[in-house]
């Protein structure tokens, strides 16, 4: 009688909870705004500004989505995520895309399930120390006690790294990057790690930047891009060639200011095709034939973007290097719009 | 009484009719119990299954397999062996033993501020008094979290460096040339031994068999003490006379422990500055100085409160009585009012101690590595295990609680009044 209850209860439970999940499309076209997981405060990449605007590197990803999606590069509401909840807040539904300089990683493409739109940012692992300890090389450093972000890449790297030189360190571990900075300025630990550009980025915000040093060696490959949940393909794509068409925008020449008119007045039947004027690219991707225009006009070409946030006009003064146009020696590379 | 029970035979059984269901007295409870649990089931057969289609919708299968997988990361404390190639499994454990030796340290700390504190509350003078009452609403007014924070905050920012020590003006000294009080934690001496006996191998830990031996042995010397001590009463009771004691007891309590530690070759390991920071000795972590500090004082203030009530309990008239029989305030304390407050005590100090270890799980504010640090952050981040870890985690610390209330249930049991 009991066991009998209970399956009658069970399965009109899954009855009452067979429906279906809309794409994350409609969803998020339904809500009128766009929700993008970032990092809880990195100069550079995504920061509030004093008017309580969230400004950087990863926000302008984030924008250019809404601008394609939903024409208005402001309608997104920003979760700030830490490196421990951030893959939890994607898969549970709180975010659509996150935009959090994470590494794509084999285990985290394919064991956690997430789709990684691509990589708008090549990085490594990097050590900051105090010009005062005198130390000029990675290597010098057993021994050494170290702040390392919890639930990170950096974590692995970094035991990694010293195993193989056959050193020890003291691994101090901390839950955000702000509180990672405030134990390093106070001397708790000798050495921070990060990201070269995350360490760029809070060498910057500290009161005397040349006091401390960036050490040359790079111990890790980290390419950084914005991730989506796996199983919706179309909003993958939304997200990968939202991307993409930041940097055909820069290789094309295509930019903030221009975008407009050249849509009304080119030639060039790529820029015609990326900014809807031939063919039907956007119906394509399930967006109208502006949706790239719209992206582009939010916060520039992918170079715009990169100077106007880490560039050296901003404090953290990062070169392109492997974040140059592949025509330009880096890396960067947009798939033919076609 | 016996006509009732004839009464109640003879009552004609009365056919059932489905509306006896929600009328008839005797069957109603059950309908609603009945309801209750229909409701009950229903709720979690709707978590489980939307956790079930969730995991499908994702891709994800349930499975602990991940225990096993190398983890890859470094743990700063630990108290049995271990490095970055060994399994998320170990590493969870290193991270349960970290959570027992500080909830341990806590209590221990706790226990003493509390009862130190609850008792100079009562005291007649009234500065004192008054102290402790400003410590006990200071501290049990303000979340712990914040209290933890700050003590970390006070280890990372207002001691010195490690370098501070170094060179021929150096702005801190050693204590006693022993202790260092530094940034990056305490160090203090640890005890070695020149002729080790190596360590026992028992699979997953390994502990040393000389402080095996030196327990052994110490509790050995209480179990002979005991016995001395009884002998004495019996011959008190027989006799009148209580032989002297107070000399064999020095002799067994001190003896065969010292003796064993001069054959192992005992002594002191000196912390010393070598490289960018001290080498040797025991280095108690920042992290789990702040984390001791921020739960024994913490819940300190909540047992003073219990001692306070337990010995408050007790009525005047019981002192007053053992003082007429020509006991000393010491023994009134220690033979009257005590034995009969500790029932009032121990109880709510159980919760106190089910809450520090709980509390532990604060430990990753300031980066101290326990079970919610290791299994419950760096391997479930590492590994996307959310679920399955969090469960693991639950099921530990639900059987870390159930332990600690039943061995202290069983101490109240103890202490509890044996009415006759």
């Amino acid at each position: 009688m009991k066991k009998s209850l209970f399956l009658l209860t069970l399965s009109a439970v899954a009855l009452l909870s067979g429906t279906a999940m809309a794409g994350t499309l409609d969803e998020v076209k339904a809500r009128g705004k766009l929700n993008c997981g970032v990092s809880s405060g990195t100069s550079g990449f995504s920061a509030p500004d004093a008017k309580g605007i969230w400004q950087g590197f990863d926000v302008a990803f984030c924008r250019a989505v809404a601008a394609a999606v939903l024409g208005d590069p402001m309608k997104v509401e920003f979760v700030p995520t830490t490196g421990q909840t951030r893959f939890t807040a994607l898969a549970s539904g709180e975010i659509d895309v996150l935009s959090r300089a994470t590494t794509w990683t084999f285990s985290r493409d394919t064991d956690l399930k997430l789709t990684f739109a691509g990589t708008n940012f090549y990085d490594g692992q990097a050590f900051m120390v105090k010009k005062e300890l005198g130390v000029s090389s990675a290597k010098d450093l057993n021994g050494a006690t170290v702040c390392i972000q919890s639930g990170t890449t950096t974590e692995l790297n970094l035991a990694e790294y010293f195993r193989i030189n056959k050193m020890s360190y003291e691994p101090v571990p901390v839950d955000s990057s702000a509180e990672g900075e405030r134990q390093y300025q106070a001397g708790a630990c000798d050495v921070y790690t990060s990201d070269g550009s995350n360490l760029a980025s809070v060498r910057a915000s500290f009161k005397n930047p040349p006091d401390h040093v960036i050490l040359p060696e790079i111990i890790s490959k980290e390419p950084l891009g914005p991730i989506v949940r796996q199983g919706d393909e179309q909003w993958a794509d939304i997200a990968h060639w939202t991307q993409n068409a930041l940097f055909a925008a820069e290789e094309l020449g295509v930019t903030k200011a221009n975008v407009d008119q050249l849509a009304d007045a080119s030639d060039d039947p790529e820029i015609n095709r990326l900014l809807g004027k031939e063919g039907d690219l956007g119906k394509m991707l399930g967006l109208d034939a502006d949706w790239a225009r719209r992206a582009i006009a939010a916060g520039g070409n992918y170079g715009e973007i990169f100077a106007a946030n880490l560039g050296d006009d901003t404090p953290i003064r990062l070169e392109r290097g492997l974040n140059a146009l592949w025509t330009k020696g880096g890396l960067m590379y947009s798939q033919p719009f076609r | 009484m016996a006509n009732a029970i004839t009464f109640s035979n003879r009552e004609p059984h009365r056919a059932f009719r489905l509306s006896m269901l929600l009328n008839d007295s005797r069957y109603r409870s059950y309908t609603i119990q009945i309801f209750v649990l229909m409701c009950l089931m229903l709720g979690i057969a709707w978590l489980v299954d939307n956790t079930v289609r969730n995991l499908a919708l994702l891709g994800k299968d349930f499975s602990f397999s991940f225990l096993w997988s190398t983890a890859g990361y470094d743990i700063n404390q630990r108290l049995i062996n271990y490095d970055t190639q060994m399994t998320h499994g170990r590493a969870a454990l290193v991270g349960l033993l970290n959570t027992v030796v500080l909830a341990v340290l806590s209590c221990a700390l706790a226990t003493i501020i509390g009862v130190a504190a609850g008792v100079l509350r009562l005291s007649g003078n009234p500065i004192v008094a008054r102290l402790m009452t400003v410590y006990v609403e200071v501290f049990r007014n303000i979340p712990l979290l914040l209290w933890i924070l700050v003590f970390g905050a006070i280890m990372s920012e207002a001691v010195p460096a490690p370098n501070a020590f170094k060179g021929e003006n150096a702005t801190a000294s050693m204590i006693f040339g022993a202790v260092a009080i530094t940034n990056r934690g305490v160090f203090v001496p640890e005890p070695l031994f020149t002729r080790d006996l190596g360590t026992l191998n028992l699979g997953i830990i390994q502990p040393s068999l000389s402080v095996v031996a030196i327990v052994v042995v110490v509790i050995l010397c209480w179990l002979v003490h005991r016995g001395l001590v009884r002998h004495a009463e019996r011959v008190q009771s027989q006799t009148g006379v209580r032989p002297v004691t107070w000399w064999k007891t020095i002799t067994v309590l001190s003896g065969p422990p010292l003796l064993l530690l001069w054959a192992l070759g005992f002594h002191l390991g000196y912390p010393e500055l070598r490289g960018f920071n001290f080498q040797g000795g025991l280095q108690l972590r920042n992290a789990l100085i702040a984390m001791w500090l921020g739960l024994g004082i913490y819940t300190g203030a909540f047992i003073a409160e219990n001692v306070r009530a337990g010995i408050l309990a007790i009525s005047k008239g019981q002192s007053e009585a053992a003082h007429a029989l020509g006991l000393r305030r010491g023994k009134t304390m220690r033979l009257v009012i005590l034995p009969q407050a500790l029932r009032v005590i121990v109880p709510p100090l159980i919760s106190q101690y089910l809450n520090i270890t709980k509390n532990t799980s604060l430990g990753l504010a300031v980066g101290y590595m326990d079970l919610r640090s290791t299994l419950g952050g760096i391997t479930i981040n590492q590994t996307g295990r959310e679920l399955e870890g969090m469960l693991l985690l639950m099921l530990i610390y639900l059987s870390l609680s159930l332990t600690i209330s039943g061995s202290m249930n069983a101490y109240n049991a103890r202490v509890g009044l044996k009415e006759r």
